[in-house]
């Protein structure tokens, strides 16, 4: 079981950074639960894996609310962050924000291989802030700057079947 | 929260309008963009004029802003008029029935971080056919008013969406990557009737032009 967690704000933006992700994993046959991180329990945080989804541009309400992600820091089972996502690991993990205005398509060169993608990619961005670098991996987290749900859905994927 | 729709008449952003009120969201103005370049990048111009008749059976003021169409250019329409909704009517946010295409939600997205408005695309991403069941579902009533692509021909024209359209529309996905809801500007499409409108809307007359595969249908409205 996959745990997704929602850090939207808006109930209207849930439909564009968490309905995605949910597709993906439904099309992938993969079992999963969505919260939304203020109301996540002792038993969600029993899931294999867990996916923090991104939010909007001016969404940054969560950055406010970093004490619901006190969790994390002895969490060991894998976490994939997703923009958003990513900001809050990278938080937690004691690094610091920057203001990064980043909006549309733009081809990157991954160079050591990150959960099965490697080298040109075109992604999405759609950030206004950045704490860890485009790809990220340390330990059991994984995080990424770009929305995989757009250009990249392969990568979602195969972080479930790690 | 009070929010603009970047509204054309069709599918898409009337079922995005739907979600947002759906969800109580305030339905404060549409935003329509009547485009002079019917090849446009960003908006989809058939019955464009029509969304005036659509807006008053949804009591919603429209603001109509008309655009020469050029590449660039229409982007600055579209700020203008963006700009004069929040002026206006005090818009918190704007929503949207972006879907696929990344070339339409980044500029709009470029555009509300500067008028430091909230971007919603409720239909990001989704799933082309559930997008169309959703639409059936919910009770649209959608004719198309217009075909851009092989295999399509003059006798699409005015068909509903429904079962039978969705049924025919997964066999030419299949055969040609025609895609399901029209994003590739395959199809475009009129909503006639559906959960925010007042009345359902009559096709009065109608005059189709075109050739090939490429139909169009100017709709007068009752």
């Amino acid at each position: 079981m996959i745990l997704i967690i929602n850090i939207c704000n808006e109930k209207l933006h849930e439909f564009e950074f968490v309905k995605p992700i949910e597709d993906i994993l439904k099309g992938g046959k993969i079992k999963f639960k969505t919260e939304h991180y203020k109301k996540i329990t002792k038993k969600d945080l029993l899931a294999e894996k867990i996916i923090i989804c991104g939010t909007s541009l001016k969404d940054n309400y969560f950055l406010e609310n970093l004490k619901y992600f006190k969790w994390l820091k002895n969490f060991n089972k894998p976490v994939l962050g997703i923009c958003g996502g990513s900001h809050i690991i990278g938080l937690i993990l004691g690094n610091k924000l920057k203001n990064k205005k980043e909006i549309g398509l733009k081809e990157i060169n991954i160079k050591k291989e990150f959960l099965g993608i490697k080298g040109k990619r075109k992604v999405y961005y759609l950030h206004n802030l950045q704490v860890l670098p485009e790809t990220f991996n340390h330990q059991n987290f994984y995080a990424i700057l770009f929305h995989p749900e757009v250009r990249n859905k392969e990568l979602t994927v195969n972080f479930c079947n790690l | 929260m009070k929010c603009a729709v970047l509204f054309s008449g069709g599918k898409d952003s009337t079922y995005a309008a739907y979600l947002a009120k759906k969800n109580k969201y305030k339905l404060t103005c549409l935003i329509s963009i009547i485009s002079e370049n019917k090849e446009s990048y960003m908006f989809h111009t058939p019955s464009i004029e029509k969304t005036t008749i659509q807006a008053k059976t949804m009591n919603i003021p429209l603001i109509v802003q008309k655009s020469k169409g050029k590449k660039e250019e229409e982007l600055k329409d579209l700020e203008k008029a963006i700009k004069k909704a929040k002026e206006k009517f005090k818009i918190e946010g704007i929503v949207t029935g972006a879907v696929e295409s990344v070339y339409q939600a980044s500029r709009v997205q470029k555009i509300c971080d500067k008028l430091e408005l909230e971007c919603f695309n409720p239909l990001w991403q989704k799933n082309q056919f559930e997008l169309l069941e959703d639409l059936i579902k919910n009770n649209f009533e959608i004719i198309i008013t217009g075909v851009f692509a092989y295999p399509f021909n003059k006798s699409w024209l005015g068909r509903k969406i429904d079962k039978k359209f969705i049924k025919e529309i997964k066999e030419l996905n299949k055969k040609y990557q025609i895609n399901p809801a029209g994003e590739g500007g395959e199809f475009e499409t009129f909503v006639l009737n559906c959960p925010l409108f007042k009345r359902s809307l009559k096709i009065n007359n109608k005059k189709i032009f075109g050739e090939k595969h490429s139909w169009k249908m100017e709709i007068d409205l009752k």
